[in-house]
């Protein structure tokens, strides 16, 4: 069986813009949530949100490319460079045509959509709106498979090439995406991971007649509260992360630094509600067992959690329930955490930056902590690694995330066993 | 011991993928036979534009689904909280269910599954919630919004209706998404997945979704339909756009078997895809990416290019990307193949038009008729293929669908009669 290994990881995530800036962040335990900048949120239920402050010029995009790129494509392509250079690929060395692209995003181009209804509209008055208003590259903000289509013109990637649109999970079904196109022999490197900009009016008011987000807009700072007992909600987040897999033999045949390998991916329907989650866990569990199973995984064997965390009432009740089933007793031992407290949730991006926290974890011996923890709830009684980063030798880390549409994803990265011995 | 998955998604390379399902809903014809009916004689679904008024817009023909009321298909809780594009796409899963002669319920949930395609999601329920938002204030966004207007939409509603709990996803690549979806089923089914509701459907046909496709300039300027979308001809002058598509099944060719499916239309072949990874704006009359995903499907399918019997070409209409693929086709299989494109009688559908185009090569072999490519008179100059201008019989065992979409996805899929 071809195997995937983790060769190359590029992020940009609020409180820091890039790799190691992002890492730093998750490990001081920070948070990078605030009041919303971007626009006026009056009127809104939920003001606050995780901006990044991102420099499309220091990321190193050209005019031309910054003027047709919405965000979330921008972010992709600075994730991409990122984590294509810290593989040390020499794109005009690799075999381009067997270089597939496989990106994660739950809305696309909103911002982009957004900023130009607003003009075609006259600020909302016309449903039949005025084309002569459009700006010329608005069609690349209506399909989000543009993500792919920049991201592998970046690259001359000639491979196949795909955006993953699943919700909140799309982030880990990028990725394995692009490790199932390695399993099944249809690509050797893949530029894998998901992008997400949803800071828009648009967004942000999808999420409020459902009071899915947090309206803790006196205190941004302490609003991202997962499996805390005040926790009232999730906040906004955006982000990309990127990971190069490569198929590993030859991985190991160049020389690449391995972080790490992936040793199993699922995913799930719930078959229950588009927003609604099962209260025993049921499906999200599955699809844990599966990616154990595929890795020959056993409970004792994962060192690190990296959980959805979402810090709505019913997401992380509903994972720690999930968790429990799948793990049994071993599930109070492992750490647990979510980097959301400190990051925010970019939607169909976030799946992706968790597993670069997975992949550093593994490859630095840190687990990051989960922010704003401070009153325990009953219903959430599992060890969530509170406010302070722990030292610990990460071997395998399991990730997951639930999404819209009863999407349930699991993804476990672990380091290979031929790497073990020379491990931290 | 870790307690062992309901099914584990470790790739078994015998197993098989085969279609037994189809549900259309098309501008020319809603229901499976209607459709092909329609198509194989040549009968056009497109006309002017008539869900909203098309007279401030350059392109104001499209192919709508006439007399479609969801009304038919799903209960009303349903449609409110749903786009057109879904209510499109749980009507032609009911009808592909039926055709299969398979009710999901009470069987194993996690053996089941729903891949769709899916190139601008729910615009037009977003329009009306994003003019709610600008024009009113954020208050007046509606609670389905979250859940109407994005793409996994359709998949996410399909895999609740019928309980399905399997691996489910959603592929956006525009014009080539379907046949991915299709392929993406038989990585599934390769991974112990039974049944999977693939395909999609796509509704394009809004003010402001209408807007977005005229910046790419490639949508057809001409009022007369017969005029309009003539992929391959001296007077190719764009596409027309068109709503609905296909939801087709995939199954594993021995629980196909076992239950004793009504047919096994074809099987899941081969498939290749590849990306040209050009400038977004730049229209290219270089085949070389699609040729090479049209080898990578014969490949894939372990066939030679002599057995391809003929070709459902993607047909974009627009010149340059024509000659692109007439290059791609006559490089790899030869100029004597036989090439059609019936979406000319429908359209460009997105998410929706490989599926179709997929349903159509499949009913081709089944009754041994190809369907013609309409509007093609003259072929532009240099375009020497064997193109399907009239309904032609014909002895079709191997059938290739092309598809690409715009951004520079190009793929191949390669579907066998058993």
């Amino acid at each position: 069986m071809r195997r995937s290994a983790v060769t190359g990881v590029g992020v940009v995530a609020p409180g820091g813009v890039n790799r190691e800036a992002f890492w730093d962040t998750i490990t001081s335990g920070r948070t990078a949530t605030r009041k919303i900048t971007f626009f006026d949120p009056e009127g809104f239920r939920s003001q606050i949100a995780a901006e990044a402050d991102f420099d499309p010029h220091a990321a190193g995009l050209d005019d031309q490319e910054i003027n047709r790129m919405d965000r979330y494509v921008q972010f992709a392509v600075a994730a991409a460079m990122e984590a294509v250079t810290d593989a040390g690929l020499d794109v005009e060395q690799i075999d381009r045509d067997r270089t597939a692209v496989t990106l994660g995003s739950a809305v696309g181009g909103t911002m982009v959509l957004e900023r130009d209804y607003v003009v075609v509209s006259n600020h909302g008055q016309k449903w039949l709106v005025d084309h002569e208003y459009a700006s010329p590259f608005l069609y690349q903000a209506l399909v989000p498979s543009t993500l792919a289509s920049e991201v592998a013109l970046k690259f001359g990637a000639h491979g196949p090439s795909v955006v993953v649109s699943t919700g909140c999970t799309s982030g880990i079904d990028g990725i394995g995406y692009g490790h199932q196109l390695i399993q099944d022999g249809e690509a050797d490197i893949v530029i894998s991971g998901a992008s997400e900009t949803g800071i828009s009016p648009i967004s942000m008011a999808c999420f409020d007649p459902i009071k899915a987000t947090s309206r803790r807009n006196d205190d941004p700072a302490h609003a991202s509260r997962p499996f805390d007992r005040d926790r009232d909600g999730f906040v906004m987040g955006e982000g990309s992360a990127v990971l190069v897999l490569e198929e590993f033999e030859s991985a190991q045949a160049r020389g690449a630094h391995i972080y790490c390998e992936v040793a199993g991916y699922a995913n799930r329907g719930n078959a229950y509600h588009m927003t609604g989650l099962r209260p025993d866990g049921a499906e999200m569990a599955e699809a844990i067992l599966d990616a154990m199973a595929q890795g020959g995984i056993e409970p004792e064997d994962i060192d690190y959690i990296n959980a959805h965390g979402s810090g709505t009432k019913q997401n992380d009740r509903h994972e720690t329930a999930a968790y429990k089933r799948a793990l049994g007793d071993q599930a109070y031992k492992i750490p647990i955490s979510s980097i959301k407290s400190m990051i925010g949730h970019s939607l169909g991006g976030i799946g992706a930056v968790e597993m670069a926290a997975c992949a550093l974890a593994i490859d630095r011996g840190v687990v990051p902590p989960t922010a704003n923890w401070e009153n325990p709830d009953p219903e959430c009684d599992l060890d969530y690694t509170p406010n302070e980063a722990k030292r610990k030798q990460v071997d395998a880390a399991l990730s997951t995330g639930s999404g819209f549409g009863g999407f349930q994803s699991a993804m476990i990265l672990a380091r290979p066993q031929e790497l073990q011995e020379v491990g931290i | 011991m870790a307690t062992a998955p309901e099914i584990t998604s470790i790739p078994n390379p015998e197993r098989r993928a085969v279609i037994t399902g189809i549900g259309v809903i098309a501008p020319n014809g809603i229901g499976t036979e209607k459709w092909w009916e329609a198509t194989r004689a040549g009968q056009s679904g497109i006309g002017r534009i008539t869900r909203f008024d098309p007279s401030q817009y350059p392109a104001q023909l499209a192919g709508e689904v006439e007399g479609f009321d969801a009304a038919d298909y799903i209960e009303q809780r349903m449609i409110v909280q749903t786009d057109h594009w879904t209510h499109m796409a749980l009507a032609a899963t009911q009808m592909a269910l039926e055709d299969a002669q398979f009710d999901p319920e009470g069987k194993d949930p996690y053996r089941m599954s729903v891949i769709t395609a899916s190139g601008s999601g729910g615009n037009e329920f977003g329009q009306k919630e994003i003019e709610n938002l600008w024009g009113k204030g954020p208050i007046f966004v509606g609670a389905y919004q979250s859940i109407a207007w994005f793409y996994a939409a359709t998949t996410g509603q399909i895999a609740i209706k019928y309980g399905m709990k399997g691996p489910c996803g959603v592929v956006c690549q525009e014009g080539a998404g379907g046949l991915e979806a299709l392929w993406h089923s038989r990585r599934n089914i390769l991974r112990n997945v039974d049944f999977v509701i693939s395909g999609g459907t796509e509704a394009p046909i809004g003010p402001y979704a209408l807007t977005c496709q005229l910046t790419t300039g490639r949508l057809s300027l001409e009022s007369d339909p017969e005029d309009a979308y003539r992929p391959f001809d001296s007077r190719a002058n764009g596409y027309v756009p068109g709503e609905g598509g296909a939801i087709i099944i995939v199954e594993s060719a021995d629980h196909a078997e076992a239950r004793g499916a009504p047919q096994v239309y074809a099987e899941v072949l081969g498939y290749g895809a590849t990306n040209d990874a050009d400038h977004p704006k730049r229209s290219t009359a270089d085949g070389t990416q699609l040729g090479r995903a049209i080898t990578l499907a014969l490949e894939r399918a372990g066939i030679g290019a002599d057995e391809v019997d003929a070709v459902i070409a993607d047909a974009a209409g627009v010149p340059d990307a024509d000659a692109a693929e007439a290059q791609a086709i006559s490089e790899v299989l030869g100029n004597g193949v036989p090439v059609t494109a019936p979406k000319t009688m429908v359209g460009r559908l997105y998410g929706g038009g490989a599926p179709l185009d997929v349903a159509a090569a499949v009913l081709a072999m089944r009754d041994g008729v190809l369907p013609p490519t309409t509007n093609l008179d003259s072929p532009a100059e240099g375009l020497d293929l064997d193109f399907v201008t009239e309904p032609r019989e014909a002895q079709l065992r191997t059938v290739l669908v092309n598809a690409r979409g715009f951004g520079g996805f190009n793929s191949a899929l390669v579907l066998r009669r058993p």
